[in-house]
Protein backbone atom coordinates (compact mmCIF):
# COMPACT_ATOMS: atom_id res chain seq x y z
CA UNK A 1 0.00 0.00 0.00
CA UNK A 2 3.02 2.24 0.63
CA UNK A 3 3.41 2.86 -3.21
CA UNK A 4 -0.44 4.74 -3.11
CA UNK A 5 1.43 7.11 -1.51
CA UNK A 6 4.04 7.91 -2.97
CA UNK A 7 3.07 8.46 -6.62
CA UNK A 8 0.50 11.10 -6.59
CA UNK A 9 -3.03 11.42 -8.95
CA UNK A 10 -4.79 8.40 -8.14
CA UNK A 11 -7.87 9.98 -7.38
CA UNK A 12 -7.61 13.10 -10.30
CA UNK A 13 -6.87 10.27 -12.67
CA UNK A 14 -9.03 7.12 -11.59
CA UNK A 15 -12.21 9.91 -10.92
CA UNK A 16 -11.73 11.15 -14.68
CA UNK A 17 -11.25 7.98 -15.63
CA UNK A 18 -14.90 6.53 -13.92
CA UNK A 19 -16.28 9.89 -14.84
CA UNK A 20 -15.98 9.87 -18.72
CA UNK A 21 -16.44 6.38 -19.35
CA UNK A 22 -19.44 6.39 -17.06
CA UNK A 23 -20.36 9.38 -19.53
CA UNK A 24 -19.57 8.06 -22.71
CA UNK A 25 -20.10 4.25 -22.40
CA UNK A 26 -21.96 3.53 -19.46
CA UNK A 27 -24.96 5.54 -18.80
CA UNK A 28 -25.51 5.34 -23.05
CA UNK A 29 -25.47 1.68 -22.65
CA UNK A 30 -27.98 1.47 -19.34
CA UNK A 31 -30.39 3.66 -21.76
CA UNK A 32 -30.57 0.50 -23.83
CA UNK A 33 -31.05 -1.26 -21.24
CA UNK A 34 -33.82 0.32 -19.41
CA UNK A 35 -35.72 0.91 -22.99
CA UNK A 36 -35.44 -2.74 -24.06
CA UNK A 37 -36.78 -3.73 -20.30
CA UNK A 38 -39.15 -0.94 -20.61
CA UNK A 39 -41.11 -2.84 -23.44
CA UNK A 40 -42.15 -5.90 -21.00
CA UNK A 41 -41.72 -9.69 -21.68
CA UNK A 42 -44.13 -10.19 -24.10
CA UNK A 43 -43.52 -7.40 -26.54
CA UNK A 44 -39.74 -8.31 -26.23
CA UNK A 45 -39.98 -11.69 -26.65
CA UNK A 46 -42.38 -10.94 -29.85
CA UNK A 47 -39.86 -8.22 -31.47
CA UNK A 48 -36.57 -10.61 -30.82
CA UNK A 49 -38.78 -14.15 -32.30
CA UNK A 50 -39.98 -12.29 -35.22
CA UNK A 51 -39.20 -14.72 -38.26
CA UNK A 52 -37.73 -11.27 -40.09
CA UNK A 53 -35.70 -11.19 -37.05
CA UNK A 54 -34.50 -14.91 -36.92
CA UNK A 55 -33.71 -14.79 -40.16
CA UNK A 56 -31.25 -12.14 -39.83
CA UNK A 57 -29.87 -13.96 -36.71
CA UNK A 58 -29.05 -16.73 -38.31
CA UNK A 59 -27.23 -15.22 -41.42
CA UNK A 60 -24.82 -12.58 -39.14
CA UNK A 61 -24.21 -15.45 -37.08
CA UNK A 62 -23.93 -17.96 -40.17
CA UNK A 63 -21.79 -15.49 -42.27
CA UNK A 64 -19.56 -14.53 -39.13
CA UNK A 65 -18.85 -18.53 -38.52
CA UNK A 66 -17.83 -19.14 -41.98
CA UNK A 67 -15.51 -15.69 -42.33
CA UNK A 68 -14.24 -16.18 -38.85
CA UNK A 69 -13.47 -20.07 -39.94
CA UNK A 70 -11.55 -19.13 -43.20
CA UNK A 71 -9.51 -16.64 -41.24
CA UNK A 72 -8.56 -19.16 -39.21
CA UNK A 73 -6.93 -21.45 -41.27
CA UNK A 74 -5.74 -18.27 -43.59
CA UNK A 75 -4.47 -16.18 -40.41
CA UNK A 76 -2.39 -19.15 -39.15
CA UNK A 77 -0.82 -19.71 -42.67
CA UNK A 78 -0.30 -15.88 -42.99
CA UNK A 79 1.40 -15.75 -39.10
CA UNK A 80 3.48 -18.77 -40.27
CA UNK A 81 4.66 -17.58 -43.48
CA UNK A 82 5.64 -14.33 -41.94
CA UNK A 83 7.53 -15.77 -38.92
CA UNK A 84 9.12 -18.84 -40.07
CA UNK A 85 10.22 -17.78 -43.90
CA UNK A 86 12.30 -15.34 -45.48
CA UNK A 87 10.55 -13.96 -48.85
CA UNK A 88 10.95 -10.33 -50.75
CA UNK A 89 8.26 -8.19 -49.62
CA UNK A 90 7.46 -9.73 -46.83
CA UNK A 91 7.74 -6.56 -44.18
CA UNK A 92 5.20 -5.22 -46.24
CA UNK A 93 3.15 -8.04 -46.47
CA UNK A 94 3.48 -7.45 -42.92
CA UNK A 95 2.08 -4.18 -42.71
CA UNK A 96 -0.72 -4.88 -45.18
CA UNK A 97 -2.11 -7.65 -42.66
CA UNK A 98 -3.72 -4.17 -40.68
CA UNK A 99 -4.75 -2.39 -43.49
CA UNK A 100 -8.83 -3.82 -42.78
CA UNK A 101 -8.23 -1.90 -39.18
CA UNK A 102 -7.25 1.59 -41.41
CA UNK A 103 -9.08 1.52 -44.13
CA UNK A 104 -13.12 2.77 -43.36
CA UNK A 105 -15.33 0.00 -43.55
CA UNK A 106 -17.24 1.74 -46.24
CA UNK A 107 -14.24 2.32 -48.70
CA UNK A 108 -13.91 -1.47 -48.38
CA UNK A 109 -17.38 -1.90 -49.02
CA UNK A 110 -18.09 -0.29 -52.09
CA UNK A 111 -14.24 -2.01 -53.01
CA UNK A 112 -15.74 -5.38 -52.39
CA UNK A 113 -19.11 -4.55 -54.07
CA UNK A 114 -17.12 -3.42 -57.38
CA UNK A 115 -15.29 -6.44 -57.00
CA UNK A 116 -17.68 -9.13 -57.04
CA UNK A 117 -20.36 -7.93 -58.88
CA UNK A 118 -21.81 -8.61 -62.11
CA UNK A 119 -19.04 -6.03 -64.25
CA UNK A 120 -16.12 -6.43 -61.22
CA UNK A 121 -13.11 -8.04 -62.10
CA UNK A 122 -13.79 -11.07 -60.02
CA UNK A 123 -17.43 -10.76 -60.12
CA UNK A 124 -17.92 -11.25 -64.06
CA UNK A 125 -15.88 -14.90 -63.72
CA UNK A 126 -17.60 -15.87 -61.22
CA UNK A 127 -20.91 -15.24 -62.10
CA UNK A 128 -20.63 -16.88 -65.37
CA UNK A 129 -19.39 -20.16 -63.46
CA UNK A 130 -22.51 -19.75 -62.20
CA UNK A 131 -21.39 -18.40 -58.14
CA UNK A 132 -23.18 -15.16 -57.26
CA UNK A 133 -21.19 -13.29 -54.54
CA UNK A 134 -22.11 -9.37 -54.52
CA UNK A 135 -25.84 -9.30 -53.18
CA UNK A 136 -25.53 -12.74 -51.70
CA UNK A 137 -25.13 -14.28 -48.72
CA UNK A 138 -21.30 -15.11 -50.23
CA UNK A 139 -20.83 -11.18 -50.51
CA UNK A 140 -21.35 -11.34 -46.84
CA UNK A 141 -18.47 -13.48 -46.15
CA UNK A 142 -16.40 -11.57 -48.46
CA UNK A 143 -16.82 -8.79 -46.34
CA UNK A 144 -16.65 -9.91 -43.19
CA UNK A 145 -13.61 -11.85 -44.19
CA UNK A 146 -12.24 -8.75 -45.22
CA UNK A 147 -12.52 -7.42 -41.89
CA UNK A 148 -11.19 -9.94 -39.46
CA UNK A 149 -8.53 -10.77 -41.24
CA UNK A 150 -6.02 -8.96 -39.37
CA UNK A 151 -7.10 -11.26 -35.72
CA UNK A 152 -5.85 -14.40 -36.11
CA UNK A 153 -2.84 -13.35 -37.59
CA UNK A 154 -2.17 -10.58 -34.84
CA UNK A 155 -2.65 -13.41 -32.21
CA UNK A 156 -0.95 -16.06 -33.48
CA UNK A 157 2.41 -13.85 -34.83
CA UNK A 158 3.83 -13.26 -31.29
CA UNK A 159 2.91 -16.46 -30.10
CA UNK A 160 5.04 -18.41 -33.04
CA UNK A 161 7.58 -16.45 -32.29
CA UNK A 162 7.95 -16.91 -28.72
CA UNK A 163 7.58 -20.65 -29.29
CA UNK A 164 11.26 -22.25 -28.33
CA UNK A 165 12.90 -23.79 -31.49
CA UNK A 166 14.58 -26.63 -29.20
CA UNK A 167 11.06 -28.23 -29.05
CA UNK A 168 11.16 -28.81 -32.59
CA UNK A 169 14.35 -29.84 -32.35
CA UNK A 170 13.96 -32.53 -30.20
CA UNK A 171 10.58 -34.10 -31.50
CA UNK A 172 12.56 -34.11 -34.47
CA UNK A 173 15.93 -36.21 -32.69
CA UNK A 174 12.86 -38.44 -31.49
CA UNK A 175 11.85 -39.40 -34.94
CA UNK A 176 8.64 -37.27 -35.55
CA UNK A 177 8.22 -36.31 -38.99
CA UNK A 178 7.42 -32.49 -39.97
CA UNK A 179 3.74 -33.23 -39.87
CA UNK A 180 4.06 -34.98 -36.59
CA UNK A 181 5.69 -31.75 -35.28
CA UNK A 182 3.53 -29.86 -36.20
CA UNK A 183 0.30 -31.36 -34.96
CA UNK A 184 1.26 -32.62 -32.13
CA UNK A 185 4.28 -29.68 -30.52
CA UNK A 186 4.04 -26.70 -32.53
CA UNK A 187 -0.56 -27.19 -32.94
CA UNK A 188 -1.29 -27.53 -28.99
CA UNK A 189 0.96 -24.77 -28.12
CA UNK A 190 -1.13 -22.59 -30.74
CA UNK A 191 -4.63 -23.42 -29.83
CA UNK A 192 -5.22 -20.68 -27.15
CA UNK A 193 -3.77 -18.09 -29.79
CA UNK A 194 -6.06 -19.21 -32.67
CA UNK A 195 -9.29 -19.89 -30.26
CA UNK A 196 -8.89 -16.04 -29.13
CA UNK A 197 -7.74 -14.65 -32.69
CA UNK A 198 -11.14 -16.62 -33.97
CA UNK A 199 -13.41 -15.35 -30.99
CA UNK A 200 -12.14 -11.70 -32.17
CA UNK A 201 -12.64 -12.03 -35.86
CA UNK A 202 -15.87 -13.76 -35.08
CA UNK A 203 -17.59 -10.70 -32.56
CA UNK A 204 -16.22 -8.17 -34.91
CA UNK A 205 -18.07 -9.34 -38.03
CA UNK A 206 -21.36 -10.31 -35.94
CA UNK A 207 -21.90 -6.23 -35.30
CA UNK A 208 -19.99 -5.22 -38.70
CA UNK A 209 -22.47 -2.95 -40.73
CA UNK A 210 -20.39 -0.69 -43.08
CA UNK A 211 -18.79 -3.12 -45.49
CA UNK A 212 -21.66 -5.90 -45.31
CA UNK A 213 -24.15 -3.01 -46.56
CA UNK A 214 -22.87 -2.46 -49.77
CA UNK A 215 -22.56 -6.26 -51.14
CA UNK A 216 -25.46 -7.62 -49.73
CA UNK A 217 -28.25 -6.46 -51.02
CA UNK A 218 -29.98 -5.98 -47.85
CA UNK A 219 -33.08 -7.81 -48.82
CA UNK A 220 -35.09 -9.00 -45.55
CA UNK A 221 -35.15 -12.91 -44.87
CA UNK A 222 -32.28 -12.92 -47.20
CA UNK A 223 -29.24 -10.85 -46.82
CA UNK A 224 -29.94 -8.43 -44.08
CA UNK A 225 -28.17 -8.48 -41.32
CA UNK A 226 -29.24 -8.10 -37.78
CA UNK A 227 -27.16 -5.04 -37.10
CA UNK A 228 -29.15 -3.65 -40.83
CA UNK A 229 -32.29 -4.43 -39.28
CA UNK A 230 -31.76 -2.52 -36.08
CA UNK A 231 -30.99 0.76 -38.44
CA UNK A 232 -33.93 0.27 -40.98
CA UNK A 233 -36.21 0.09 -37.41
CA UNK A 234 -34.68 3.06 -36.47
CA UNK A 235 -35.16 4.65 -39.34
CA UNK A 236 -38.69 3.61 -39.21
CA UNK A 237 -38.66 5.30 -35.33
CA UNK A 238 -39.22 2.04 -34.33
CA UNK A 239 -37.29 2.64 -30.82
CA UNK A 240 -38.37 -0.25 -29.29
CA UNK A 241 -37.66 -2.41 -31.84
CA UNK A 242 -34.28 -1.47 -32.25
CA UNK A 243 -33.60 -1.80 -28.97
CA UNK A 244 -35.19 -4.81 -27.78
CA UNK A 245 -32.78 -6.26 -30.91
CA UNK A 246 -29.78 -3.86 -30.00
CA UNK A 247 -29.80 -5.38 -26.21
CA UNK A 248 -29.94 -9.24 -27.64
CA UNK A 249 -26.91 -8.10 -29.83
CA UNK A 250 -25.01 -6.01 -26.88
CA UNK A 251 -25.24 -9.34 -24.17
CA UNK A 252 -24.23 -11.51 -27.14
CA UNK A 253 -20.78 -9.30 -27.38
CA UNK A 254 -21.10 -9.26 -23.67
CA UNK A 255 -20.52 -12.66 -23.24
CA UNK A 256 -18.16 -13.10 -26.25
CA UNK A 257 -16.04 -10.47 -24.46
CA UNK A 258 -16.04 -12.64 -21.54
CA UNK A 259 -15.21 -15.57 -23.28
CA UNK A 260 -12.04 -14.11 -25.14
CA UNK A 261 -10.79 -12.04 -21.54
CA UNK A 262 -11.08 -15.51 -20.56
CA UNK A 263 -9.35 -17.00 -23.62
CA UNK A 264 -6.64 -14.47 -23.30
CA UNK A 265 -5.54 -15.33 -19.91
CA UNK A 266 -5.68 -18.90 -20.87
CA UNK A 267 -3.35 -18.57 -23.43
CA UNK A 268 -0.82 -16.10 -21.79
CA UNK A 269 -0.69 -18.45 -18.58
CA UNK A 270 0.17 -21.38 -21.10
CA UNK A 271 2.96 -18.95 -22.58
CA UNK A 272 4.31 -17.65 -19.13
CA UNK A 273 4.31 -21.22 -18.14
CA UNK A 274 5.51 -22.86 -20.61
CA UNK B 1 20.28 -19.43 -26.54
CA UNK B 2 19.25 -21.49 -29.33
CA UNK B 3 22.54 -20.14 -31.39
CA UNK B 4 24.50 -21.17 -28.75
CA UNK B 5 22.91 -24.36 -29.02
CA UNK B 6 23.48 -25.41 -32.22
CA UNK B 7 27.59 -23.98 -32.16
CA UNK B 8 27.85 -26.73 -29.65
CA UNK B 9 26.21 -29.89 -31.13
CA UNK B 10 28.31 -31.62 -34.10
CA UNK B 11 28.08 -31.20 -37.45
CA UNK B 12 26.38 -33.82 -38.62
CA UNK B 13 23.44 -33.02 -35.82
CA UNK B 14 23.30 -29.47 -37.60
CA UNK B 15 22.02 -30.90 -40.67
CA UNK B 16 19.71 -33.34 -39.58
CA UNK B 17 18.23 -31.04 -37.28
CA UNK B 18 17.71 -28.16 -39.77
CA UNK B 19 15.97 -30.19 -41.75
CA UNK B 20 14.31 -31.52 -38.94
CA UNK B 21 13.00 -28.21 -38.32
CA UNK B 22 11.82 -26.31 -41.25
CA UNK B 23 10.14 -27.76 -44.47
CA UNK B 24 10.76 -28.94 -47.71
CA UNK B 25 11.69 -26.23 -49.98
CA UNK B 26 8.66 -26.95 -52.18
CA UNK B 27 6.38 -26.65 -49.34
CA UNK B 28 8.17 -23.68 -48.18
CA UNK B 29 6.79 -21.94 -51.53
CA UNK B 30 3.57 -23.35 -51.74
CA UNK B 31 2.89 -21.62 -48.66
CA UNK B 32 3.92 -18.60 -49.23
CA UNK B 33 2.46 -18.61 -52.73
CA UNK B 34 -0.63 -19.34 -51.14
CA UNK B 35 -0.38 -17.02 -48.29
CA UNK B 36 0.32 -14.32 -50.63
CA UNK B 37 -2.07 -15.26 -53.03
CA UNK B 38 -4.22 -14.84 -49.74
CA UNK B 39 -2.98 -11.66 -49.01
CA UNK B 40 -3.91 -10.24 -52.38
CA UNK B 41 -7.04 -11.52 -53.27
CA UNK B 42 -8.53 -9.64 -49.87
CA UNK B 43 -6.24 -7.16 -49.66
CA UNK B 44 -4.20 -5.49 -52.69
CA UNK B 45 -6.81 -6.23 -55.22
CA UNK B 46 -9.32 -3.78 -53.48
CA UNK B 47 -6.95 -1.19 -52.67
CA UNK B 48 -6.00 -1.34 -56.50
CA UNK B 49 -9.49 -1.36 -57.28
CA UNK B 50 -10.00 2.19 -55.63
CA UNK B 51 -7.62 3.76 -56.76
CA UNK B 52 -8.46 2.50 -60.67
CA UNK B 53 -11.89 3.36 -60.36
CA UNK B 54 -11.32 6.60 -58.76
CA UNK B 55 -9.31 7.85 -62.11
CA UNK B 56 -11.44 6.20 -64.60
CA UNK B 57 -13.11 9.34 -65.43
CA UNK B 58 -9.79 11.40 -65.93
CA UNK B 59 -7.86 13.73 -63.26
CA UNK B 60 -10.57 16.20 -64.07
CA UNK B 61 -13.24 14.17 -62.76
CA UNK B 62 -11.20 13.05 -59.99
CA UNK B 63 -10.34 16.81 -59.03
CA UNK B 64 -13.67 17.97 -59.29
CA UNK B 65 -15.68 15.26 -56.99
CA UNK B 66 -12.78 16.47 -54.38
CA UNK B 67 -13.25 20.06 -54.52
CA UNK B 68 -16.91 20.05 -54.84
CA UNK B 69 -18.38 22.49 -51.94
CA UNK B 70 -20.09 19.21 -50.13
CA UNK B 71 -16.97 17.17 -50.19
CA UNK B 72 -15.16 19.84 -48.39
CA UNK B 73 -17.46 19.90 -46.00
CA UNK B 74 -17.69 16.46 -45.83
CA UNK B 75 -13.79 17.01 -44.69
CA UNK B 76 -14.16 19.52 -42.77
CA UNK B 77 -16.65 17.79 -40.58
CA UNK B 78 -14.43 14.83 -40.94
CA UNK B 79 -11.36 16.85 -39.57
CA UNK B 80 -13.46 18.19 -36.60
CA UNK B 81 -15.20 14.73 -35.43
CA UNK B 82 -11.42 13.58 -35.40
CA UNK B 83 -9.98 17.00 -33.95
CA UNK B 84 -12.64 16.09 -31.11
CA UNK B 85 -12.39 12.66 -30.61
CA UNK B 86 -8.33 11.68 -30.50
CA UNK B 87 -7.83 14.84 -27.65
CA UNK B 88 -10.38 13.34 -25.89
CA UNK B 89 -9.73 9.75 -25.64
CA UNK B 90 -5.41 10.70 -25.40
CA UNK B 91 -6.64 12.35 -22.42
CA UNK B 92 -8.82 10.03 -20.85
CA UNK B 93 -6.82 7.14 -21.70
CA UNK B 94 -3.32 8.75 -20.19
CA UNK B 95 -5.55 8.72 -16.69
CA UNK B 96 -7.17 5.51 -17.36
CA UNK B 97 -3.57 3.88 -17.72
CA UNK B 98 -1.96 5.70 -15.21
CA UNK B 99 -4.60 4.54 -12.51
CA UNK B 100 -4.95 0.85 -13.44
CA UNK B 101 -1.49 0.33 -13.58
CA UNK B 102 0.30 2.32 -10.98
CA UNK B 103 -2.28 1.75 -8.48
CA UNK B 104 -4.48 -1.00 -6.79
CA UNK B 105 -7.87 -0.92 -5.57
CA UNK B 106 -11.00 -2.80 -5.97
CA UNK B 107 -12.98 -2.91 -9.03
CA UNK B 108 -10.47 -2.86 -11.51
CA UNK B 109 -11.35 -5.81 -13.74
CA UNK B 110 -15.12 -3.67 -14.18
CA UNK B 111 -12.88 -0.75 -15.33
CA UNK B 112 -10.91 -2.50 -17.56
CA UNK B 113 -13.93 -4.18 -19.41
CA UNK B 114 -16.23 -1.37 -19.70
CA UNK B 115 -13.04 0.02 -21.23
CA UNK B 116 -12.98 -3.08 -23.79
CA UNK B 117 -16.61 -3.10 -24.37
CA UNK B 118 -16.71 -0.36 -27.07
CA UNK B 119 -14.71 -2.76 -29.46
CA UNK B 120 -17.32 -5.46 -28.93
CA UNK B 121 -20.00 -3.84 -29.64
CA UNK B 122 -21.43 -2.93 -33.28
CA UNK B 123 -21.14 0.27 -34.33
CA UNK B 124 -24.87 0.55 -35.31
CA UNK B 125 -25.41 -0.36 -31.76
CA UNK B 126 -23.04 2.76 -30.63
CA UNK B 127 -25.57 4.88 -32.74
CA UNK B 128 -28.67 3.89 -31.37
CA UNK B 129 -27.59 4.32 -27.59
CA UNK B 130 -26.88 7.93 -28.37
CA UNK B 131 -30.37 8.08 -29.67
CA UNK B 132 -32.08 6.49 -26.73
CA UNK B 133 -30.35 9.30 -24.30
CA UNK B 134 -30.27 12.56 -26.88
CA UNK B 135 -32.86 11.50 -29.56
CA UNK B 136 -36.64 13.54 -30.01
CA UNK B 137 -38.29 10.33 -27.78
CA UNK B 138 -34.95 9.79 -25.94
CA UNK B 139 -34.18 10.43 -22.37
CA UNK B 140 -32.76 13.75 -22.42
CA UNK B 141 -34.71 14.78 -25.79
CA UNK B 142 -37.52 16.75 -24.69
CA UNK B 143 -35.02 19.11 -22.34
CA UNK B 144 -32.82 19.84 -25.23
CA UNK B 145 -36.01 20.87 -27.90
CA UNK B 146 -37.03 23.05 -25.14
CA UNK B 147 -33.57 24.62 -25.07
CA UNK B 148 -33.29 24.53 -28.74
CA UNK B 149 -30.61 22.16 -28.70
CA UNK B 150 -29.39 19.59 -30.95
CA UNK B 151 -27.46 16.45 -30.52
CA UNK B 152 -29.14 13.67 -32.58
CA UNK B 153 -28.46 14.93 -36.30
CA UNK B 154 -26.58 17.25 -35.58
CA UNK B 155 -22.52 17.96 -35.24
CA UNK B 156 -22.38 16.52 -31.87
CA UNK B 157 -23.92 13.88 -32.05
CA UNK B 158 -21.39 12.99 -34.78
CA UNK B 159 -18.74 13.80 -32.40
CA UNK B 160 -20.19 11.68 -29.47
CA UNK B 161 -20.56 8.40 -31.91
CA UNK B 162 -17.22 8.87 -32.98
CA UNK B 163 -15.75 9.00 -29.22
CA UNK B 164 -17.75 5.85 -28.42
CA UNK B 165 -16.09 3.61 -31.00
CA UNK B 166 -12.36 5.20 -30.81
CA UNK B 167 -13.12 5.30 -27.07
CA UNK B 168 -10.76 2.54 -26.47
CA UNK B 169 -7.68 2.98 -28.70
CA UNK B 170 -5.08 5.11 -26.40
CA UNK B 171 -6.10 3.09 -23.38
CA UNK B 172 -5.62 -0.12 -24.58
CA UNK B 173 -2.43 0.56 -26.30
CA UNK B 174 -0.71 1.88 -23.04
CA UNK B 175 -2.18 -0.69 -20.25
CA UNK B 176 0.32 -2.86 -21.39
CA UNK B 177 2.84 -0.88 -22.06
CA UNK B 178 2.67 1.00 -18.57
CA UNK B 179 2.09 -2.11 -16.63
CA UNK B 180 5.16 -3.39 -17.67
CA UNK B 181 7.09 -0.25 -16.75
CA UNK B 182 5.97 -0.76 -13.27
CA UNK B 183 6.76 2.34 -10.94
CA UNK B 184 10.47 2.40 -9.52
CA UNK B 185 11.14 4.80 -12.05
CA UNK B 186 8.29 7.19 -10.85
CA UNK B 187 9.68 6.52 -7.10
CA UNK B 188 12.64 7.15 -7.42
CA UNK B 189 11.95 10.81 -9.55
CA UNK B 190 9.67 11.24 -6.49
CA UNK B 191 11.69 10.90 -3.52
CA UNK B 192 14.86 13.11 -5.70
CA UNK B 193 12.17 15.61 -5.34
CA UNK B 194 10.49 15.82 -8.41
CA UNK B 195 6.61 17.22 -8.42
CA UNK B 196 4.05 15.19 -9.81
CA UNK B 197 4.00 16.80 -12.84
CA UNK B 198 7.37 16.92 -13.43
CA UNK B 199 7.59 13.49 -12.94
CA UNK B 200 5.05 12.64 -15.77
CA UNK B 201 6.22 14.48 -17.91
CA UNK B 202 10.44 12.98 -17.76
CA UNK B 203 9.99 9.59 -16.76
CA UNK B 204 6.53 8.04 -18.01
CA UNK B 205 5.48 9.88 -20.89
CA UNK B 206 9.28 9.63 -22.86
CA UNK B 207 9.07 5.83 -22.22
CA UNK B 208 5.54 5.70 -23.08
CA UNK B 209 5.80 8.03 -26.36
CA UNK B 210 6.08 5.77 -29.21
CA UNK B 211 2.84 3.54 -27.69
CA UNK B 212 0.73 6.70 -27.05
CA UNK B 213 1.44 7.96 -30.96
CA UNK B 214 0.66 4.39 -31.85
CA UNK B 215 -2.73 4.31 -30.24
CA UNK B 216 -3.07 8.30 -31.71
CA UNK B 217 -2.59 7.00 -34.93
CA UNK B 218 -4.90 4.24 -34.90
CA UNK B 219 -6.98 6.31 -33.37
CA UNK B 220 -6.81 8.42 -35.90
CA UNK B 221 -8.14 6.05 -38.28
CA UNK B 222 -10.87 4.45 -37.14
CA UNK B 223 -12.20 8.33 -36.26
CA UNK B 224 -12.19 9.67 -39.56
CA UNK B 225 -12.92 6.48 -41.25
CA UNK B 226 -16.16 5.39 -38.73
CA UNK B 227 -19.39 4.59 -40.87
CA UNK B 228 -21.81 2.48 -39.19
CA UNK B 229 -22.05 5.00 -35.78
CA UNK B 230 -21.69 7.89 -37.15
CA UNK B 231 -24.46 7.13 -40.01
CA UNK B 232 -27.04 6.26 -37.79
CA UNK B 233 -26.74 9.74 -35.29
CA UNK B 234 -25.93 11.89 -38.45
CA UNK B 235 -29.35 11.89 -40.09
CA UNK B 236 -27.21 12.14 -43.68
CA UNK B 237 -28.09 16.05 -44.02
CA UNK B 238 -25.82 16.90 -47.41
CA UNK B 239 -23.58 19.46 -46.94
CA UNK B 240 -24.30 19.40 -42.75
CA UNK B 241 -24.01 16.42 -41.21
CA UNK B 242 -21.85 14.33 -43.25
CA UNK B 243 -18.74 12.93 -42.90
CA UNK B 244 -16.31 11.75 -45.77
CA UNK B 245 -17.30 7.98 -45.30
CA UNK B 246 -20.93 9.39 -45.69
CA UNK B 247 -20.33 11.35 -48.58
CA UNK B 248 -18.65 8.03 -50.26
CA UNK B 249 -22.00 6.29 -49.32
CA UNK B 250 -24.41 8.95 -51.09
CA UNK B 251 -22.68 9.49 -54.25
CA UNK B 252 -22.42 5.45 -54.43
CA UNK B 253 -25.82 5.45 -54.02
CA UNK B 254 -26.19 8.26 -56.75
CA UNK B 255 -24.53 5.56 -58.70
CA UNK B 256 -21.85 8.46 -59.38
CA UNK B 257 -19.44 6.11 -58.74
CA UNK B 258 -16.12 7.72 -60.27
CA UNK B 259 -16.86 10.20 -57.57
CA UNK B 260 -17.38 7.77 -55.07
CA UNK B 261 -14.46 6.34 -55.55
CA UNK B 262 -12.40 9.34 -55.69
CA UNK B 263 -13.33 10.61 -52.27
CA UNK B 264 -12.82 7.08 -51.05
CA UNK B 265 -9.37 7.24 -52.76
CA UNK B 266 -8.79 10.00 -50.48
CA UNK B 267 -9.85 7.55 -47.20
CA UNK B 268 -7.51 4.83 -48.61
CA UNK B 269 -4.84 6.93 -49.04
CA UNK B 270 -5.39 8.01 -45.38
CA UNK B 271 -5.23 4.05 -44.52
CA UNK B 272 -1.80 3.86 -46.22
CA UNK B 273 -0.48 6.47 -44.76
CA UNK B 274 -1.30 5.01 -41.34
CA UNK B 275 -0.02 1.25 -42.04
CA UNK B 276 3.34 3.28 -42.52
CA UNK B 277 3.36 5.57 -40.02
CA UNK B 278 2.40 2.45 -37.66
CA UNK B 279 5.27 0.01 -38.95
CA UNK B 280 7.31 2.76 -38.73
CA UNK B 281 6.55 3.15 -34.73
CA UNK B 282 7.13 -0.56 -34.25
CA UNK B 283 10.16 -0.04 -35.28
CA UNK B 284 11.46 2.44 -33.67
CA UNK B 285 9.41 0.75 -30.26
CA UNK B 286 11.56 -2.46 -31.07
CA UNK B 287 14.32 -0.44 -31.10
CA UNK B 288 14.31 1.68 -28.11
CA UNK B 289 13.67 -1.84 -26.24
CA UNK B 290 16.73 -3.17 -27.62
CA UNK B 291 18.88 -0.42 -26.61
CA UNK B 292 17.27 -0.41 -23.00
CA UNK B 293 18.07 -4.47 -23.09
CA UNK B 294 21.63 -3.53 -23.79
CA UNK B 295 21.97 -1.10 -21.17
CA UNK B 296 20.63 -3.02 -18.61
CA UNK B 297 22.71 -6.02 -20.00
CA UNK B 298 26.14 -3.49 -19.67
CA UNK B 299 25.14 -2.61 -15.73
CA UNK B 300 24.73 -6.33 -14.75
CA UNK B 301 28.42 -6.87 -16.51
CA UNK B 302 29.78 -3.83 -14.70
Amino acid sequence: MSRNRVIPGFGLSLGYATLYTSLIVFIPLAALAASGISLGAETFWAVVSHPQAVASYTLSFGASLVAALINLIFGLLVAWVLVRYTFPGKRIADALVDLPFALPTAVAGIALTALYGRNGWFGQHLESWGFKVAYAPAGIVVALTFIGLPFVVRTVQPVLEGLERELEEAAASLGANRWQTFRRVLLPALVPALLTGFALSFARAVGEYGSVVFISGNMPYRTEITPLLIYSKLEQYDYAGASALGMMMLVFSFVLLLAINGLQYWSLRRRGGG
Amino acid sequence: MSGVMSSLSTPGNVVVSRRAVTEAAWLRGLLIALALAFLGVFLVVPLVLVFQEAFSKGWQAYLAALTEPDAWHAVKLTLIAAGLAVPLNVVFGVAAAWSLTKFHFRGKQVLITLIDLPFAVSPVIAGLIYVLVFGSRGWLGPWLEEHNLSIIYAVPGIVLATVFVTFPFVARELIPLMQEQGVSQEEAALTLGASGWQTFRRVTLPSIKWGLLYGIILCNARAMGEFGAVSVVSGHIRGKTNTLPLHVEILYNEYQFAAAFAVASMLALLAVVTLVAKSFLEFKHQRDRERAAHAAARQEVS
